[in-house]
């Protein structure tokens, strides 16, 4: 459908709006509830994407089946929350956001499938979504390609940076460096034993801390192990963990290995209280499946806990369970979804228009201050300015909030020194 | 490597690994079990091993729910019933399929790769629809949790040697089922002639049914035993199906005691290197040597020998 086409259709239905409105002028006094200052879909749309006078299409691009449904139901969940709350606050520039929801289905090429036909079909004029590096590094030259706006929620190894890609999650030395430093200082730990999945982000993760753990803090690593993403079997590392005695555990082990790995350090009678541990990726979505009490006592560094006390926060939460049930557990990555929707309404409104390329050039120095986390701000490389935060996981599952940096940290995805 | 250590340490350490191993072992026979009957016995590869296992885990955590809300003061010993239950709803389900699908496939046993492997799948979005697609989390009662303290330095899992207590005993009923009761025998006259097997009065399909059933069941007793290990989500078989083919196939099908040296050589080696080395370079190796060795005996460890 062309943009003529569509305009020939909507027009008279918007005269017949018009005249309604100068009718009852006391209507046009509403601040947002009234499409009059909708400004016209031409000036703010010229690059032909599903924007009408009314309405404007997103994407969300999540695997709903297979593998990683796991953790991307989450994400999808607190982006059609925000998505909804937009809506009821008036929408975009006047229009209110439809969504068309794709399904990765865990496979990297699929996401790129989809990703082409939201951009080529759909016209989307955002995506939200991906959630693993792999699912990114294939969705990235489509949306290159085709010049579209990918929101990407997960906190990740950095390397990567892109007109085109929003991330909305933290990199790893903004995720990693606080909480080292804070455990160091705290716990006056000097040796540290490394065990993460065997893929792209622990690997890098775990460089970037050895890095700053022998450079920085003068310590030591006294182990680095890495199993490949599924196993069930810690035994033999629980072994070398406690041959060693590292002040601190730091792990970076993903998906069901986390569950197995827990319940088995559990098993091996190490008391998390009395042995520091560090983990960076376990979120409140994680611990559903280890189960709080395999994990009490542990320390986990990110930037977001569903327990964190702030007025947003308040907000957030009961929303998120009204809409999704009262047992529903929200993870950092969940959170930095959420954000998704919210940065791009900021920016098109900052920009004026839905154009991609001004979206891009806006995107730089938007705050949005309703984070549940707090506050953020876009950074010249597209990622988020925030403030890093250490909770120690409780029996209920839930994070208690322990430490957090005084100031937003700089996102740096291509840290000096740590490569 | 170990110049730092104290004599004491590095005993204790080796008596553990020692344990780590022997727990290897006992998880690794016990989610190849069910499969050694099912693909050893009557030759279908069956690719939805690892979601039986995982009914069976999810009919723990319903279990484990239902005695929380109703009958808290039993929670204790909720562990057994359950198992029980794994061990008929994952039973059920195989005889259902076998009846189904599988018994239309005996002649095309590679159909039944293809046939199982759409199943896997199938039992997936099931579970995914059901149970929801994040992980659950299977809360077991209190004296589960937790070591053996055996001295300062040494401690024995508990879950391990409950695994390990459950093996044995699993082990011993198999093959006393197998190889000392006339129904056993009835399933080795069909494994090794079909035909014959009916001629002289054997209810051949009837056998088929009950055989394919019992391996599925055990996969069920073995998944809820592994929710003490492991995670219970909708694709969490998918963790087991490899090292489960790998024990079968390497130990020789149609040979109960090949899956147990099978699963014994390899849980070893691989325990062994992964105290030298990472993780992933110990699988490495573990794979690169079964690769080796079925070069050399392609039939696996232990072989029936049959006239072809």
């Amino acid at each position: 459908m062309s943009d003529e086409a569509n305009k020939g259709l909507l027009s008279p239905l918007r005269r017949k709006l018009l005249m309604g409105m100068a009718a009852v002028p006391a209507i046009t006094m509403l601040p947002r509830a009234s499409f009059a200052q909708a400004p016209a879909t031409s000036a703010v749309n010229t690059t032909g994407l599903a924007v009408t006078d009314t309405e404007v299409t997103v994407g969300i691009l999540h695997s709903a089946t297979g593998t990683m449904a796991i953790s991307e139901t989450g994400s999808i969940e607190a982006e059609k929350l925000a998505i909804e709350q937009i809506n009821a606050a008036g929408g975009v520039l006047g229009r209110k956001i439809k969504f068309i929801q794709e399904d990765g289905a865990s496979d990297w090429p699929t996401f790129a499938e989809k990703a082409k036909k939201l951009l080529v079909n759909d016209k989307v004029a955002a995506i939200m979504g991906c959630w693993t590096s792999a699912s990114r590094k294939a969705v990235l030259p489509v949306v290159e390609q085709y010049n579209g706006m990918l929101y990407y929620p997960t906190f990740y190894e950095g390397l990567e940076q892109s007109k085109n890609v929003i991330y909305t999650g933290q990199e790893a030395t903004q995720q990693i460096l606080a909480g080292l430093n804070w455990i160091a200082k705290e716990k006056g730990a000097k040796t540290f034993f490394f065990i993460g999945s065997d893929y792209i982000w622990p690997r890098t993760s775990n460089k970037i801390a050895r890095k700053h753990v022998e450079n920085v803090l003068k310590g030591k690593v006294v182990g680095e192990e890495y199993y490949p993403l599924g196993n069930t079997q810690f035994n033999s590392v629980i072994n070398k963990i406690k041959l060693t005695k590292p002040d601190v555990i730091f792990t970076d082990v993903v998906g069901g290995s986390n569950v197995a790995f827990y319940k088995q350090l559990k098993a091996a009678g190490i008391d998390l209280s009395k042995q520091p541990l560090l983990t960076i990726s376990v979120t409140e979505d994680e611990i559903d499946g280890i189960g709080g009490e395999n994990i009490a006592g542990a320390y986990a560094c990110m930037k977001y806990f569903q327990s964190l006390d702030n007025p947003n926060n308040k907000a957030f939460v009961p929303a998120f369970k009204k809409m999704w049930g009262e047992k529903t557990v929200i993870g950092d990555v969940t959170q930095a979804a959420y954000l998704g929707p919210w940065l791009w309404k900021l920016t098109v409104e900052k920009a004026g228009s839905f154009d991609v390329d001004k979206i891009a050039a806006a995107s730089p120095g938007v705050e949005f201050k309703g984070a549940p986390e707090g506050y953020v701000r876009i950074h010249e490389n597209h990622h988020l300015w925030s403030k890093t935060r250490v909770g120690r996981a409780k029996l209920d599952g839930q994070f208690e909030l322990i430490y957090e940096t005084a100031d937003l940290v700089e996102p740096d995805p291509f840290p000096k020194g740590y490569q | 490597m170990f110049g730092d250590y104290s004599l004491g340490d590095l005993g204790s350490i080796f008596v553990m690994q020692g344990f780590a191993g022997l727990i290897l072992f006992s998880v690794y026979v016990l989610m190849a079990l069910g499969l050694a009957i099912i693909f050893g016995q009557m030759g279908v590869i069956n690719m939805a091993h690892g979601e039986f296992m995982i009914l069976g885990a999810y009919v723990t955590w319903m279990t484990s729910n239902l005695f929380q809300t109703y009958m808290p003061s039993l929670f204790g010993g909720y562990f057994f019933l359950a198992m029980i239950l794994a061990f008929v709803a994952s039973g059920a389900l195989g005889m259902l399929v076998e009846w189904v699908l599988i018994r239309h496939l005996y002649k095309r046993p590679l159909d039944t790769l293809l046939a199982t492997w759409g199943l896997s799948l199938m039992l997936q979005q099931a579970y995914r629809s059901v149970f929801g697609a994040r992980e659950v989390g299977v809360e077991l009662p209190q004296w589960m949790l937790g070591s053996l303290h055996v001295t300062d330095s040494i401690e024995v899992p508990i879950n391990g040697v409950f695994v390990m207590c459950l093996t044995v005993l699993i082990t011993i009923s198999v093959a006393y089922v197998l190889y000392m009761s006339r129904w056993g025998r009835q399933v080795r006259a069909v494994v090794q002639n079909r035909i014959m097997a009916g001629a002289v009065g054997i209810n051949t399909e009837k056998v088929d049914r009950y055989t394919f059933g019992l391996g599925c069941g055990i996969a069920g007793v073995a998944g809820s035993a592994f929710t003490m290990i492991g995670s219970t989500g909708p694709t969490s078989g998918q963790l087991y199906i490899v090292d489960t083919f790998l024990v079968v196939v390497f130990g020789g099908a149609a040979s109960l005691l090949g899956t147990i040296a099978s699963a014994f050589s390899i849980s070893q080696t691989q325990s062994t290197l992964e105290f030298f080395m990472s993780g992933s370079m110990a699988k490495v190796l573990t794979l690169l040597a079964v690769v080796g060795i079925l070069m050399l005996r392609p039939q696996g460890l232990f072989a029936l020998k049959v006239r072809k």
